[in-house]
């Protein structure tokens, strides 16, 4: 599903990602990890095409085609989402008029008519179940005055709703307490299928309790130096990060990266 | 160049008689003074210039130039009634057409007993409201500060009218007044008038709106002076939707009474060139106003509020938000003075004026200016100036919305928190409509 091919990109002038690569598939499950100032919000922002970053070498494919080419809401509407660490508010405009232009928007780009607002409402109201959302935020501007859990579940609302194939959560549980990482969690449990794949992007391994990753990539400097199944963010918890830098002898360390 | 300016060839002082000759209805002796009153204040000062400080980013010479017809509308003309009525004021609509009140096409059906809405000349010859109309004609706007006040208070006549609302009376459906250009007439001019008396304990809700489609050169010099006495509620929603090739200058003058409540909304978005003025004053305790706007302007628009609200006894609150969008070559000026009196404790005042941006040769100029003499208040204000920001519009675009989509959206959700203040649907979509229109054609072309 995703292809990223010896990455590297900057923010003004300053090279962050350093030659990342990365395979996922269909139906997986990807932790990204790291210290602060890894390249791993970096990573997820690239993918999703913020502005800031600019590409300066490599490429990732996604479905078949260049990702890089197309504009943020091109990859949206082909199935690319991305949670953000923090979601943005946007005054003067509901969350349910949001979330239903935002789904029209990919229904026309697949060639499928639109949901009036009645219509839509009763889907809504559905896939707000998902994240035990209350129906009063629906009429609420978006994400104003909303808590930092309400935010991140609206994000998870908000992928409910759009149904992406790739999900990118970027540091999702951050600010978030016990009981509304368990709840954001389930939401995203229960959106992951067989034919979704996810991008876990997590200072933490306390979420990957819940969200539990089929891989866990481990990134430095902007390159990924250890690569291994869920004990690998086990072992990071129980050591540190301060553990890698010793360990990191080589530039792969212990994994089985081929950079 | 300079006597030009001041002596325009369309308000000549024999225009002025010329004026007032054709019409044939008399008025009582003080009416006729305060006419005098008016051209002698304009004829004195002229049209103002960019010199002066009240007009300093507001350059009327492009309506000096303008060569007007004074004659008055054709009585019997049809009206285009598309956009005169809307559906919450139904069966209570005056119309106005250039200088005249239209009473043939005007509905009062669901108005109640007792309101008076009556041509302001006929009211002051009639003994029912001449006091009423004698004491307050003139004396709640000041036309001395204001030369286009003056023009209009000169050129006073059947383009006014008296709306008195008596004790306790509340009506339940808005009162529209529809002003409409006179269309039989190249570069007319229209001085509406209008004067309202809510008593003890009426209520009221207003709807003035100036709209035209026509793409013609017009002036609407208008005035509209308001008086709450004790516990009176006035909504009052004001639309300027004028043509393109049109000027609108205006005045809105009101005065609280004890415990009144004046709250009032003024949608900006008509007009080549266009300047409201807006005075509340606090002449008694306990009263609170909220005085909110939002102008709307592209290509070579210009809009320009001046506002005042006067602190004057203890124990009132106002509170002000007026916000900006701007496209195209477009400028706005928005200047608001609060002035707290020495004895006006205990007041509770708040300004604020926003701006959007959309283009890069759109130009603001604002300036929000709190003058306090008294020393128990709660007072604050401020302005801003700002673009569409870069990561809601990222976000936006995360989330599928094209570029423009997400824009639009965006300036949606700026205007939004003063269009959800509208309480009639029809409208509010109208607005609603434009601001998303206006800003897909820009984005079509």
């Amino acid at each position: 599903m995703l292809e990223i091919r010896d990455l590297y990109a900057s923010v003004d002038g300053n090279e962050i990602l350093k030659g990342i690569n990365l395979h996922v598939k269909k139906g997986e499950i990807h932790a990204i990890m790291g210290p602060n100032g890894s390249g791993k919000s970096t990573l997820a922002k690239v993918l999703a095409g913020h502005p800031a970053y600019e590409v300066t070498r490599g490429e990732v494919i996604y479905e078949g085609k260049n990702l890089l080419e197309m504009s943020p809401d091109e990859r949206a509407r082909e199935g690319v989402f991305m949670a953000f660490q923090y979601p943005i508010e946007v005054p003067g405009v509901s969350n349910a008029q949001f979330l239903r232009l935002a789904y029209n928007e990919k229904r026309r780009h697949l060639g499928e008519e639109e949901l009036d607002p009645l219509e839509f409402k009763d889907l809504l109201k559905q896939r707000a179940k998902v994240v035990e959302m209350d129906a009063s935020l629906m009429n609420r501007s978006v994400n104003e005055g909303f808590s930092g859990g309400e935010k991140k579940r609206n994000e998870i609302l908000q992928m409910a709703v759009l149904e992406p194939r790739l999900s990118i959560l970027d540091e999702t549980d951050s600010g978030l307490d016990i009981d509304a990482l368990r709840i954001v969690a389930n939401g995203v449990n229960q959106l992951h299928g067989p034919n979704t794949a996810m991008l876990v992007v997590t200072h933490y391994q306390r979420l990957l309790n819940y969200i539990v990753p089929d891989f866990v990539h481990v990134l430095s400097q902007g390159r990924i130096v250890r690569e291994g199944g869920k004990e690998l963010a086990l072992e990071l918890e129980q050591k540190g990060y301060d553990w890698l830098k010793a360990s990191n002898g080589g530039p792969n360390g212990l994994g089985v990266t081929a950079n | 160049m300079l006597t030009e300016i001041s002596t325009p060839e369309t308000f000549t002082e024999e225009a002025f008689h010329a004026f007032h000759s054709r019409n044939v209805a008399p008025v009582p002796t003080w009416l006729e003074s305060l006419r005098k009153n008016g051209w002698r204040r304009f004829a004195d000062v002229g049209f103002p210039s960019v010199k002066e400080e009240e007009w300093k980013y507001t350059n009327v010479a492009p309506l000096i130039k303008t060569r007007f017809d004074l004659r008055d509308a054709d009585n019997t003309s049809s009206i285009d009634s598309a956009s005169l009525y809307c559906a919450e004021a139904e069966n209570s609509t005056a119309v106005f057409v250039g200088n005249r009140f239209r009473e043939d096409a005007s509905k009062f059906g669901a108005v109640p007993d007792g309101v008076a809405i009556v041509d302001i000349v006929k009211a002051a010859n009639d003994p029912k409201y001449s006091e009423v109309v004698r004491q307050h004609l003139g004396s709640v706007v000041d036309y001395v500060a204001n030369p286009f006040t003056a023009l209009n208070t000169a050129f006073l006549s059947s383009g006014g009218v008296l709306i008195y609302v008596p004790r306790d009376v509340k009506l339940e459906t808005p009162l529209s007044l529809s002003f409409l250009p006179d269309a039989s007439r190249k570069a007319p001019v229209a001085f509406p008038r209008v004067l309202i008396i809510a008593e003890q304990g009426s209520e009221l809700t207003l709807i003035e709106n100036y709209t035209s489609s026509s793409d013609a050169t017009y002036f609407t010099n208008a005035v509209v002076e308001i008086v709450l006495h004790d516990n009176a509620r006035v909504e009052h929603l004001k639309l300027q939707r004028e043509g393109k090739e049109a000027f609108h200058v205006a005045s809105t003058a009101v005065a609280l009474g004890p415990n009144s409540f004046y709250n009032t909304t003024t949608i900006n978005m008509g007009a080549k060139l266009s300047r409201h003025d807006i005075r509340v004053t606090f002449a008694a305790e306990g009263a609170e106003c909220r005085v909110d706007g939002l102008y709307l302007v592209t290509d070579d628009q210009h809009t320009d509020t001046h506002s005042v609200i006067d602190h004057a006894k203890p124990n009132c609150s106002s509170h002000q938000l007026y916000k900006g969008i701007l496209d195209g070559r477009s400028r706005a000026v928005f200047n608001g003075k609060i002035f707290v009196r020495h004895d006006a404790q205990k007041t509770d005042a708040m300004q604020t004026n926003k701006n959007l941006l959309l283009s890069n040769e759109a130009r603001v100029d604002t300036k929000p200016q709190l003058e306090i003499l008294a020393d128990d208040v709660k007072c604050a204000h401020g302005a801003a100036v700002g673009q569409i920001d870069e990561e809601e519009l990222f976000y936006l675009q995360t989330r599928g919305l094209p570029p423009d989509v997400g824009r639009n959206l965006l300036t949606y959700g700026f205007a939004e928190e003063i269009v959800a203040k509208i309480n009639f649907d029809s409208i509010k979509r109208q607005l609603n409509e434009s601001v998303l229109n206006r800003l897909q054609a820009q984005f079509e072309s």
